[in-house]
Order: C-alpha cells, then structure tokens, then sequence
C-alpha cells in the first residue's frame, strides 16, 4: 500500500535521486561509533540538530496558549503549564531543551576544535557556526523574558544593562532592545518577534548552509 | 500423490530486522516526543467543562405571562481570563407558575431579537436583520431554522435563577 504510493508518486516525479542523495552517503570509519566508540564526539552536531527540531515543534506548540504580552504572559504561560494537559512537559520539553541545545552546540564546537576541522578548506563553514552559536545565545536571551515573571524581567533588565554598557552607542543598543525607555510592554512584544519570527528564520537560513557545505565539503579526515 | 506447493519458510532477512527494529525503535522516540504536544494541543476538546453555576436574577413575583428583557452577569472562564459577561434573557411565567427564559440571539445570524417590536407580528419575536420571527415560547416561524435557545431555570425562595444555555425545551416539532 505504502510501497505503491511511494512508486506512483516516484513515477511521475522521480523522487528516489533526491533522498538518496541526502540519506545515502557513507560514514568514514573514523567517524563511526561501531569502528572507535571514541567517535562519538562526531554525534554531537546531529544532536544539537536533533535538540533544535525539538526546541522548534514545542515551541510552535507553546504558542497556541502563549499570549506576549505584560498582561497576559504570566497568566498564559501559568495556565499552560498548569491546567493544560501535558503543559508541563512541552514547556518543559522547551526549557530544558534551551539549556540542552547550548551543551551540545558547545561540544560540538569543542569537537570542531579540538580535532581542527575548521581547517581549510572548511574556514568558511567555522563562520557559519559561529552566527548560529551567536543566534541561539539570542534565542536563549530573548526567550527568557516571555514568560514575564521575577527572573525573567531582572534577567533582562541585567543583560540590557550589559549591551548599554557598550562604548558610544551604549545608549542606542539599549533602547533598540527595550523598544522604549523601559523593559515593559514593548520589550516583551519586540522579544517575543525577534524569538519566534527573525532569529528562527536566520538559523534556518544559516543551518542550510550548514549542512550544505558538510555535504560538499564532507567530514575531515581522521587525527 | 498431489503435488503441494512447497511452503516458504518465511525468514526476516537481516536487512528487513534491521528495518523494522530500527523504524520501531525511531518511531517509538518520535512518538514520546509527538504525542505530548499533540494531547497539548487538542486539550481544550478534551478538558472537563465543569457544572455552570445558576445566577440570581429576577424576583418570580415581577415576572407574568409578558416577556420581560433581563439583564444579567454571569462569570465566564476562558483559558486564563475569568470576567464576568452581560448576558440578556426573554423571561415569562405562564398560567401554571412554569418559568421560561429565551437567549434573545436570532438562531438565523445571531443578531438580537426583541419582543412585540413589529406592527406585522404581535406578540412575537422579530428579528431587525431579517425578518426572522418567533412564537412567545421560542418557536420559529420564519427564516430562523432553529427555535430560540433557552436558559436552565431553578426556582428558589421566590427567586429565578438561570444557568446553562441550550437548545429549547418547550417547543415540539
């Protein structure tokens, strides 16, 4: 049944290239936990990967309750995690997966590191990595303020003082975060579509370029 | 002496054991990760809807067989917002003490009806959008496919109280 549909559809549009492309390639044994349990430290990429699609599904979820604004934030996300049914485990899946993602995407660069990867011709793609590490530090600052309580709104408060700090345009980086003179209804509002509208996009442009250069490129060769 | 199709001995290749352990072990972690969000996000189909509460609104003795608008607030919850809502109800007491109170929303389009307001039809509900009118206990008579809906009524110290919203009870087709 599956299998006809597969090939109906494979008929007229010739699909079969273009997953095997992406699926089929093989591992370098150096790279291949069955050859040099060692290797592991190769997996770290595809978990932080793996983490980032589990941050971008319980966050697409958490926004059918979640409501970004200074009124309504901290009674939404109670409410979610409260009286929703499995509320506690999509925040939770979203929270704890925030911190996850920063572990792993730090290995990860450990490992890039560490085994000198980022090596010619590979330059081009440490750039890449370091714009998606700074992107996700941006969706862990912008993140942190949604759920508008204590820690969040002094967290903020704290990392904006940070930015302002910068020399001659301390003051303009500060009010461009706050949206305003304050951190209030603005900020959360500007947090809120910087998290889930531009940062995500631009990670998403920046994975593909990622992956694309890997592809191209393949895995460095062994120590 | 029949010649008997040999059997087959099924065996799993390593490739298909390969296959199916994998696929298993992949949708199984998929799933752990789906199912929560999705029952996250069907929650409010499932969750309990909970007793209405019955609010005080009128004195049983200022109540006859004309309807009288009363105006009333009852506490509605949504989600995280609990606020009370003005709420309106077509209230009469007939002959034999019996209580009846209608929603004034047109069961057409759900504009506002209002009683004994159209030199046409006496003593009935008419709507102003359409024309949709109805008899004094909710019956359509026109336009409207529905009768009017009707609040649960409790009678309690010579006070009414309404609950719920329904569909009507007094009007047989």
């Amino acid at each position: 049944m599956l299998k006809s549909i597969y090939n109906w559809i494979d008929e007229r549009l010739d699909i079969t290239p273009l997953w095997r492309d992406v699926a089929d390639h093989e591992v370098p044994e150096h790279v291949n936990p069955a050859h040099h349990f060692s290797a592991f430290v190769y997996c770290f990429g595809g978990l932080t990967f793996f983490v980032t699609v589990i941050q971008i599904l319980s966050g697409m979820f958490l926004t059918m309750y979640y409501v970004p604004d200074i009124m309504n934030a901290h009674a939404s996300v109670n409410y979610l995690q409260n009286e929703v049914a499995f509320g506690n485990i999509v925040r939770g899946m979203h929270h704890f997966g925030a911190s996850l993602v920063i572990v792993m995407m730090f290995l990860h660069t450990l490992r890039v590191f560490f085994t000198g990867s980022y090596k010619a011709p590979r330059e081009m793609n440490w750039v890449i990595g370091m714009l998606i590490f700074m992107v996700m530090l941006g969706l862990g600052f912008t993140g942190y303020l949604l759920p508008w309580d204590d820690k969040a709104y002094f967290a903020t408060k704290v990392g904006i003082q940070i930015a302002a700090s910068v020399p001659l345009i301390g003051d303009q980086i500060k009010e461009l975060l706050q949206g305003g003179d304050i951190v209030g209804a603005q900020t959360i509002s500007r947090f809120f579509a910087i998290h889930v509208f531009f940062l995500p996009g631009a990670l998403l442009g920046l994975l593909g370029a990622h992956f694309f250069m890997i592809r191209k490129q393949g895995i460095s060769g062994p120590l | 002496m029949s010649n008997e199709p040999k059997k087959q001995k099924k065996e799993v290749t390593r490739r298909q054991f390969l296959a199916y352990t994998l696929g298993g072990t992949g949708g199984f972690l998929a799933a752990s990760m789906i199912v929560p969000m999705v029952r996250f996000a069907v929650d409010p189909l499932l969750q309990d809807k909970g007793e209405s509460e019955f609010v005080k609104v009128i004195a049983l003795d200022k109540l006859s067989d004309e309807p009288v608008s009363v105006p009333f607030k009852m506490l509605q919850k949504d989600g995280w917002v609990e606020e009370e809502v003005d709420l309106t109800a077509w209230i009469t007491k007939n002959a034999s003490g019996q209580v009846q109170a209608l929603s004034p929303i047109c069961k057409h389009l759900g504009c506002t009806v209002n009683w004994n307001t159209e030199k046409k039809y006496p003593n009935q509900y008419f709507c102003p959008c359409h024309g949709a009118h109805y008899e004094k206990n909710g019956k359509n008579l026109a336009i409207a496919t529905a009768p009017l809906d009707e609040y649960e009524v409790k009678i309690q110290d010579n006070y009414v109280y309404l609950g719920k919203l329904g569909p009507n009870t007094k009007v047989t087709t």
